[in-house]
């Protein structure tokens, strides 16, 4: 089994860390009656006994001592972290996994990435080497963070081409929380597209999540909940909309959205840790869904987002689940994929769903949706046994789909708006190491980005012939 | 004569203990003592304890599927596996046939030949190897091709028969068809033949014929299960004077794999059907084997929807096949195999007819007939039928057309080449394969 490691950066990346840590402690909780050091456990956590010297590690197969969480917490101001600290969680982290600072990044990529990025170089790589040595086959990094601030964005990018140094071989997945186009912060577009030429260089692949697509589903879902129809009740505690029976007993704020994606990171491990009769690991994941290797940017949907009090759920709830997934109201960013076109897309499905239910399923959702020419048959399967906490079945659909090209346009209009007047530049421009080419070639990375996925695009509406074959003498 | 079978990856591994399964309660029900006896020898070894332990080894790159069937085949309380005749890794192969082929094969080859050396010692005779994987993820096909190779290498007077599983033609893995072209290409060197299930027919058996509702991957695995004991387990060959054989694998090789260019066997079975319905079903062998003829010759893999106007073209018009022209199955070799009750009474005259064979080998020759007088797995009377025929011809094409026509995008080649092949590498077995499509076209 492999390990895991998680990298939480910024404000925004702690939150979200913070509940994926929360969910999966409730998770591993449901399935884990024995109280035992399991593999799957194994995959996110470490056992600690202290009265063991040398560290007190523990192995795989005795009983759960102390579990650390196998992450990485970093913000270069101290209020997250502290209230992490000082809250259930606390005993699920060392400090020897932090790294803080106090005054923040001021929302400045710049400072984010190259004046903290070069202090705390050598203590990040620290850091994550120790955690790594803790792991016996370390297979991914996860790396969570915004896009719209300073230190998620820049630090958190200087941190991803740390990983891709320091472990060329472990692959690194991010989940990137964009900002919506009434964002507060005024330079999130300069700090998004900055970040963005670090994404497209060096991650492998990159899951991006806006935050507009959270608040409507949040919307509807406690739209649904006060609308529930008589006789059919929505249960409240599902782990999607709800941290309820976690560690923490409140909620707060932002918590119902950063459960959903807390949710997305625990399906899509699910299938490395728990069995099943079609396993997805994560490296599986990279090497499907990303036929070339810039484009990696991968959109994520969640299905079902609330469950329904009776238990005995009919085939055509299984099959609502997977129309769910492809429309445009379960997609994590404002975009229509079934208007755009598929380069590759990947199910991961959880509990009691059988290959057939799948095959059938594909079946008929197959001929509304456009794929690229060269893989029309382009679907990754994967199925878990072991549901979600309070669902009986969950699918996760990863789409690489031309869809991200409209959000990257506006992301590169906002740019264009403020950079073509210079606003704010001063700012950047007067940190140590902050060249203006930098938002140049930021600014062409993300230009040659967008062309890509155009020319797949324009390839959409023509019938393209089959590629002549070898022919042999005979 | 021992059979040792190598379960490689997750399907191999999943169908392996399905197939033992399948053979030791087929051995055990019978009152056949010698049936049983030769069954057991074959593919278990007695432990001083009594138990029967499986000739296999078990290869994956993670553990979670072993440890399952393992535990599944414990589970059983008839047989089990070997404790140490297993080996797995951490990390899978990330549906990667390169990261199968050339880091995790080469990486684990000295501890996987030991566990093969292992296995093999335990056997008085050695009858020959059958590596189970499917062509679809990275190990078994992978780690599958390279421990082919170290098969051959090490056993070079040894037989050894590929079983393979190609995956549903919608995907279950998106570079399935890269990893199923480089396979193929590999094992025609390598192997002396290939059997192949097809997920997409193994699911409509499950269907139409045994009508299961929600199929799971337990149920495809049973039915590939059941068509391959069909073709393993102990039969009388017209070599064997009167004994079961003792050369099973060896036997079917001269049966079929009479031809280098010609390497791939399908195999089809009569009757399949739920199992409640058996007890009021009544057989005939004249209506079976009519029946399993006319599949043969229409390229039905099932007994249902079979197309009964297709017929054996004259021998008077000249005999043209070309891939699009006509559903007619030209065979080059055929082995059928009867189980149960009057089996000497069958009359296989059917399968002898010129017509339905190449021109190359009288019928006489290309028909090899076994039988056996105990029933199979609760059917009274039962034929498989394996076949070196045009049957995997038309999806052997659509795999090659539709990796090809990634390849002329070069979508995912990245992946791969970061591993150790080359584009020269993706070309040669796309020649390979073009060479086969083309042999088994002309085929008349």
């Amino acid at each position: 089994m492999t390990q895991s490691i998680v990298v939480q950066v910024g404000q925004c990346g702690n939150q979200v860390g913070c509940r994926f840590w929360d969910l999966a402690l409730r998770e591993h909780a449901h399935v884990n009656k024995r109280g035992l050091y399991d593999e799957a456990l194994s995959s996110f956590f470490r056992n600690v006994d202290p009265r063991k010297s040398g560290g007190g590690a523990c192995y795989v197969g005795g009983r759960i001592q102390h579990l650390k969480a196998r992450a990485v917490l970093i913000d270069m101001e101290e209020g997250v972290v502290h209230g992490i600290l000082q809250g259930p969680l606390r005993e699920v982290f060392d400090s020897a996994q932090l790294l803080t600072d106090v005054s923040g990044s001021g929302n400045n990529w710049a400072v984010g990435n190259l004046t903290y990025g070069s202090a705390y170089r050598d203590s990040i790589v620290n850091k994550l080497r120790k955690a790594a040595e803790h792991c016996d086959c370390l297979q991914c990094f996860f790396l969570i963070h915004s896009m719209g601030g300073g230190t998620g964005s820049g630090l958190g990018t200087r941190v991803l081409s740390l990983l891709k140094e320091e472990f060329p071989d472990v692959c690194r997945i991010v989940t990137a929380m964009y900002p919506s186009a009434e964002d507060d912060v005024i330079t999130s577009p300069y700090n998004s597209v900055l970040a963005m030429r670090e994404l497209t260089e060096h991650a492998d692949c990159v899951l991006p999540v806006e935050n507009q697509s959270l608040v409507d589903i949040v919307n509807k879902i406690s739209l649904m909940s006060h609308n529930a129809k008589p006789g059919c009740v929505l249960k409240k505690e599902s782990t999607v909309t709800s941290g309820q029976g976690g560690v923490s007993p409140t909620e707060r704020p932002f918590d119902a959205m950063n459960n959903i994606v807390a949710n997305l990171l625990l399906n899509i491990t699910s299938s490395s840790r728990f069995e099943g009769s079609l396993n997805m690991d994560l490296n599986e994941i990279a090497m499907n869904l990303v036929p070339f290797p810039r484009l990696h940017y991968l959109v994520p949907s969640l299905t079902p987002l609330y469950t329904l009090a009776d238990v005995n759920i009919p085939t055509r709830r299984l099959d609502q689940m997977f129309s769910d997934a492809f429309s445009k109201e379960h997609q994590l960013i404002r975009a229509d994929p079934k208007h755009s076109l598929y380069l590759a897309c990947a199910l991961m499905v959880r509990g009691n769903v059988q290959v057939s239910d799948l095959r059938r399923n594909i079946e008929r959702l197959r001929p509304s949706l456009p794929f690229v020419s060269w893989n029309q048959e382009g679907w990754k399967t994967g199925l878990c046994s072991v549901p979600p906490v309070g669902h009986t079945h969950s699918l996760l659909a990863l789409a690489n789909n031309t869809c991200v090209k409209p959000t990257f346009m506006e992301l590169r209009d906002r740019f264009t708006k403020l950079y073509k007047k210079k606003a704010h530049l001063h700012h950047y421009l007067h940190i140590d190491g902050m060249e203006q080419s930098a938002f140049s070639e930021a600014l062409s990375s993300l230009s040659a980005l967008i062309e890509e996925y155009h020319h797949l695009d324009a390839t959409k509406a023509r019938l393209i012939p089959d590629a002549p074959r070898l022919s042999i003498a005979r | 004569m021992s059979v040792v079978t190598v379960q490689l990856g997750q399907c191999g591994n999943q169908v392996g203990q399905e197939l033992f399964d399948v053979i030791c309660s087929d051995a055990r029900d019978v009152h056949r003592k010698t049936y049983s006896t030769v069954s057991c020898e074959r593919f278990f070894r007695e432990t001083t304890q009594g138990d029967l332990e499986a000739r296999a080894v078990l290869i994956d790159m993670e553990p979670k599927v072993i440890n399952h069937s393992m535990s599944k085949a414990a589970k059983s309380g008839r047989w089990r596996y070997g404790e140490t005749s297993h080996f797995s890794q951490k990390q899978g192969s990330g549906n990667n046939w390169a990261n199968g082929y050339c880091v995790h094969g080469p990486r684990h080859r000295d501890a996987v030949e030991e566990l093969m050396r292992r296995e093999v010692e335990h056997c008085d005779m050695l009858a020959g190897f059958i590596p189970i994987m499917s062509v679809a993820g990275g190990t078994g096909s992978g780690v599958g091709t390279f421990v082919t190779q170290c098969l051959r290498d090490a056993y070079p007077s040894s037989f050894v028969l590929n079983h393979l599983t190609w995956p549903y033609g919608t995907g279950e893995v998106i570079v399935q068809n890269y990893n199923s072209v480089l396979t193929l290409a590999h094992l025609y060197q390598l192997s002396d033949a290939i059997l192949v299930h097809e997920n997409d027919i193994v699911h409509k058996i499950c269907s139409q014929l045994l009508k299961i509702k929600q199929i799971s991957f337990s149920d495809i695995n049973r039915v590939i299960a059941h068509q391959l004991g069909g073709v393993l387990q102990p039969t009388l060959t017209p070599a064997s004077c009167g004994a079961y054989s003792r050369h099973p694998i060896g036997e079917l090789m001269s049966a079929l794999a009479c031809h280098p260019e010609y390497k791939l066997l399908s195999v089809c079975t009569i009757p399949q059907m739920a199992s409640s319905s058996i007890p009021f079903s009544t057989f005939s062998w004249p209506a079976l084997l009519k029946h399993l003829r006319q599949m043969l010759i229409s390229n039905s893999k099932m007994e249902g929807g079979i197309d009964w106007q297709v017929c054996p073209p004259p021998a008077s018009a000249g005999r043209s096949r070309s891939l699009s022209a006509g559903s007619f199955n030209t065979s080059l070799a055929n082995l059928l195999i009867l189980r149960g009750k009057d089996v000497y009474s069958a009359e296989t005259g059917g399968f002898e007819d010129s017509a339905i064979y190449t021109s190359w080998l009288p019928p006489d020759e290309a028909l090899s007939l076994w039988k056996s007088p105990v029933p199979f797995n609760k059917y009274e009377k039962s034929a498989t039928l394996v076949s070196n025929s045009q049957a995997l011809l038309r999806p052997l094409d659509d795999m090659v057309r539709k990796a090809w026509n990634m390849f002329a995008s070069r979508a995912y080649i990245h992946q791969y080449v970061k591993y150790g092949i080359s584009e020269e590498d993706f070309l040669d077995s796309f020649t390979s394969l073009e060479q086969v499509i083309s042999s088994y076209s002309e085929l008349q």
